[in-house]
């Protein structure tokens, strides 16, 4: 039966599990600057119920802030913006914990350089370009993921910058189980053996699982064709009407519609691909996080060891024992289901085991408190589907000499979103130079300096000083923005920035690498790496 | 507020950032796009937005609007706040819930956001008529339901006017926007009753709603899901837990009850995975949901109300998808008007059948037609200068009048080759025409 807290966040927990949900609630946000893009994002994390957070932004609210921040009132005009948007993110769910930072960014990492390092992730809307550079080093070395995030007009920006994010459930939306068609493993060859598919009846025989018929036909014609599986896709068809003409027939000779034969044609193509370890699964396996293991090494490295030595064992990864719903009566299912999953969990103890003997050979002793039983089970489980992703950090970013393909090519293409970010660059360098928004007062006394500001930044990529009228456009526009936060805009890239902040919170679903731009005059949305 | 009350100026500091964007031309703006303050003037003062729906997406709908300039809206919800909403629908409290959310939210906003007028209507949709619905520019809507949609857009094209030589009246056009969400994925669309791809037109692109075969349910069953299934469609009728109460999925007696017996069932056939939670999952079609996603497709419902409102941005064409499962994945095409849309081509549509097909088939093909997806149609028809009721679901008293001609044949009924016929059902507020069409004497293809 669920308790309070399940029954709010029922929604939520179909969708990351208790696991993940702990996960948030031993979370700690840092904000900084209470824009409204920022506070929308802290909206869409103290709701689903983040442990605490703290907003840090000493600029006082004005009559302009209350037109576009919904936690920003004129109640609180002459207060500081954390203290009013800390006290209206605060209601909206009691069980988060919420502080208002008492002074401003530069002065708390005076008095502490360590400041931020104390948070699970820090948010950073609207920060000058020099202060973000260095504190996003000081992240960078303590491995705490830094997100940039800010809204200009109809444009919004995000940029994720962590070292490395390991996620054990991606949660596909198209996932293929493991059959193990083409390396069927002893126990299932003998359970196959004890099903004689002819001496069924007709209603036995039009419910046997799919799975078993795939497996049996492939095995008969193996034996016809020297042995081999159907690999290419005219062998595939081959084999797919071979299985078809095992159909019972008629009194008049003619197939009957058996629908557990019609699953099983249905799935020929997928079910028949040989997935024994998948390339990503192999990077990881051989990246020397795995193979270089040390006492400090997370527990993800740990069970890719583990991992490892399975796959050297045994040349397959553990198997998930999962299996698709299939037109069959229940005993058969049940049966061939038990086989699945009773491998599954003779791999699972494998595994464990491994994990006890990678420990040992650190000197540890492997216990629950060090990594959990459920854990191991969920990594296990999801073996097939390891991703581990990094992005750039912001210090080479800011002074790479080259940027990625993506913006490159951006270049030759007027449609392409990734102008937003070249134009959006150019602006934070005028902030920095100007110390002001562009366009804040006039559009074209503004527009040349921005100009300029852009190729400066194009030219130091070594990107031939072409006219682009399609970027002169996007900084005309960002001039005409003036500085300008559009609610709507913000409150888009607030839910996006901050299901990619649960992410990274929980580790389950893949997160964008390394940026997003949000452009809300198509409107369209582009991932791209920086 | 009513008309006698100050309007608001556009020209206060707190809608400033909008003047930026509403006060200079740009290198993308629409063609007509001319900046004038009395865009904002009437954005704050004139506009009258309908927001359908106050939970999830209807909260950030109206958070959205209001701070975007838009003042004056109506809001339509019938249902009361839930426990279970508190995740994401921020506008409700732990002592809220009970009340109904119509009435909760636009108190809150009214409250948050000076200016805003936002006016409660705790009702269904069905219960309002085309005047109401007449009196607004914008209808926006992020229900949880088909059916709700499908009854909007039904509504929205009834309004619309025709001159004598055929033409669209543009001022009785009331731009639609319609979002939807499922856990991380959601969409967008921007509809123009008569002139865009209208909710009907792409029926399709909603497929009906899987349900487990009833064989499996009653006989083989292998999943967690079969065994839940069971309780409610068999074993509850059977046993009468509650004194002839039915299922009722908010009761948490109920849900533990059936959770237990589909426990029972589940061990019967050797069955894992039947929880309390994955019970009340079926029980109730649980559709999982977070306050992102919600945030994410109503921000973007508000973005297109924003440009057709100001007209600074040409409006989206017009259907968006969102999901953000696997880093961030958006994708915008043009969905196409249906010539033959039963709802927006104002052509009747055809219906293929024998002289000797039963009335009955009629029915189901008009419920299963992926095209046509009708809840529980009634049909008449005019014989001989009289209405015939051919079959009428909506009253106990006539529908078993009627169900004798069910089984009857169209022929035997009076029908003949080109009749029309007349369809009633829950998914529009008007009738549908169709013309009956007999096969018989079709030459061969």
């Amino acid at each position: 039966m669920p308790n309070e807290k399940e029954k709010k966040y029922d929604r939520q927990l179909r969708l990351w599990g208790n696991h993940g949900q702990q996960a948030l609630e031993d979370s700690q946000i840092c904000l900084l600057n209470a824009t409204a893009t920022g506070t929308e994002i802290m909206k869409n994390l103290v709701l689903p119920g983040i442990g605490g957070f703290t907003i840090v932004d000493n600029d006082v609210v004005s009559m302009q802030d209350v037109g576009n921040n919904f936690f920003l009132t004129e109640d609180f005009i002459g207060s500081t913006k954390a203290q009013a948007a800390t006290k209206l993110l605060k209601e909206l769910n009691p069980d988060v914990k919420g502080v208002a930072a008492e002074e401003s960014l530069a002065t708390l990492l005076e008095k502490d350089p360590e400041y931020l390092c104390k948070f699970s992730i820090v948010i950073a809307c609207d920060v000058e370009e020099d202060t973000l550079l260095s504190l996003s080093n000081k992240l960078w070395e303590k491995n705490i993921p830094l997100m940039v995030c800010i809204s200009y007009g109809a444009i919004g920006y995000m940029r994720l910058v962590f070292k490395e994010m390991c996620v054990v459930e991606t949660h596909p939306d198209n996932y293929f189980e493991d059959f193990r068609l083409l390396n069927p493993f002893p126990e299932l060859c003998e359970y196959l053996k004890t099903i004689d598919i002819d001496a069924l009846d007709s209603k036995g025989h039009s419910h046997v699982p799919y799975l078993v018929l795939l497996h049996k036909y492939l095995e008969e014609w193996k034996e016809q064709n020297g042995g081999e599986p159907p690999k290419v896709y005219k062998e595939k068809k081959k084999f797919a009407a071979f299985l078809m003409s095992k159909r019972r027939k008629n009194d008049k000779g003619a197939c009957l519609d058996e629908e557990n034969f019609e699953e099983a044609y249905k799935s020929v193509n997928t079910a028949l691909v040989d997935v024994a370890v998948p390339r990503d699964v192999k990077e990881i396996l051989e990246h020397e996080n795995c193979t270089n293991l040390n006492s400090d090494s997370k527990p993800f490295w740990v069970l890719c060891q583990a991992l490892k030595r399975f796959v050297d064992e045994h040349q397959t990864l553990p198997l998930s024992g999962s299996l698709p719903d299939m037109f069959s009566d229940s005993a058969s299912y049940i049966k061939l289901q038990n086989v699945y999953q009773n491998k599954a969990k003779q791999d699972m103890i494998c595994l464990m085991d491994n994990v006890s003997k990678v420990y040992a050979d650190l000197g540890c002793i492997y216990d629950n408190g060090r990594m959990s039983e459920a854990e191991i089970k969920r990594f296990c489980r999801n073996s097939r589907l390891l991703k581990v992703v990094r992005t750039k950090s912001l210090e080479v970013e800011y002074r790479q000499t080259a940027p990625s393909d993506d913006v490159t090519q951006s270049f030759h293409d007027n449609t392409s979103d990734i102008l937003w970010y070249v134009a959006l660059r150019a602006a934070q360098k005028f902030r920095k130079e100007q110390r002001r928004f562009p366009g804040i007062e006039t559009l074209e006394g503004d527009l040349k300096p921005l100009k300029d500001c852009s190729e400066k930044l194009v030219g130091s990529w070594g990107v031939p000083q072409v006219q682009l009228a399609a970027l002169d456009d996007r900084l005309h526009e960002i001039c005409r923005y003036g500085g300008a936060e559009l609610h709507a805009i913000a409150s888009f890239l607030g839910g996006v920035a901050a299901q990619e902040a649960i992410k990274l919170l929980t580790h389950q679903y893949v997160p964008v690498v390394d940026a997003l731009i949000y452009d809300g005059i198509k409107p369209s949305t582009t991932a791209f790496r920086v | 507020m009513c008309d006698t009350e100050e309007r608001h100026d556009p020209n206060q500091s707190r809608w400033s950032h909008l003047r930026n964007i509403l006060g200079r031309r740009g290198m993308f703006n629409q063609e007509d796009f001319i900046p004038d303050e009395s865009i904002l003037d009437c954005m704050l003062n004139d506009l009258k937005i309908l927001v359908i729906g106050a939970g999830g997406l209807g909260c950030e709908l109206l958070k959205d609007l209001t701070l975007s300039g838009l003042l004056n809206i109506h809001v339509i919800d019938m249902d009361t706040i839930d426990l279970s909403n508190l995740n994401r629908q921020f506008l409700f409290r732990q002592s809220d819930i009970g009340k109904p959310k119509a009435e909760v939210a636009a108190a809150f906003i009214n409250q948050r956001v000076p200016g805003a007028n936002v006016k409660p209507h705790f009702t269904k949709i069905q219960e309002k008529d085309d005047d109401f619905y007449r009196d607004f520019h914008i209808v926006v809507c992020g229900v949880d339901s088909i059916l709700a949609r499908r009854w909007i857009n039904g509504m929205l094209l009834s309004l619309l006017e025709y001159d004598s030589d055929g033409k669209l009246d543009q001022s009785s056009v009331r731009i639609l926007v319609d979002g939807g969400t499922e856990g991380f994925k959601g969409n967008v669309r921007v509809i123009t009753p008569g002139m865009s791809a209208c909710l009907e037109c792409t029926l399709d692109l909603y497929p009906p709603q899987v349900n487990y075969p009833m064989c499996t349910i009653a006989h083989t069953p292998r999943q967690p899901e079969h065994c839940v299934e069971y309780i409610k469609m068999f074993l509850w009728e059977k046993e009468d837990p509650f004194g002839g109460l039915p299922i009722d999925g908010d009761n948490t007696q109920h849900i533990e009850w059936i959770f237990n017996s589909a426990q029972a069932r589940a061990r019967e056939y050797g069955i894992q995975g039947v929880t309390y939670r994955l019970t009340q999952g079926v029980i109730k079609r649980i559709i999982p949901a977070v306050a992102s996603t919600n945030a994410v497709i109503a921000a973007a419902c508000v973005n297109e109300v924003f440009k057709c409102a100001t007209q600074c941005y040409t409006p989206m064409n017009n259907y968006m998808v969102f999901n953000d499962v696997n880093g961030v994945y958006s994708y915008t095409f043009a969905a196409e008007r249906n010539s033959r849309c039963l709802v927006c081509s104002q052509q009747p549509r055809t219906l293929n059948f024998t002289t000797d097909a039963q009335l009955r088939q009629l029915i189901d093909h008009l419920q299963q037609d992926p095209t046509l997806q009708m809840k529980n149609p009634s049909l008449t028809t005019i014989i001989d200068g009289k209405t015939k009721t051919l079959y009428m679901t909506g009253i106990p008293s006539l529908e078993v009048a009627t169900r004798p001609n069910l089984p009857k044949t169209l022929k035997e009924l009076g029908l003949v080759d080109g009749h029309e016929l007349i369809c009633a059902d829950v998914t529009s507020p008007t009738s549908l025409r169709f013309i009956l069409h007999y096969t018989d004497n079709d030459m061969a293809e």
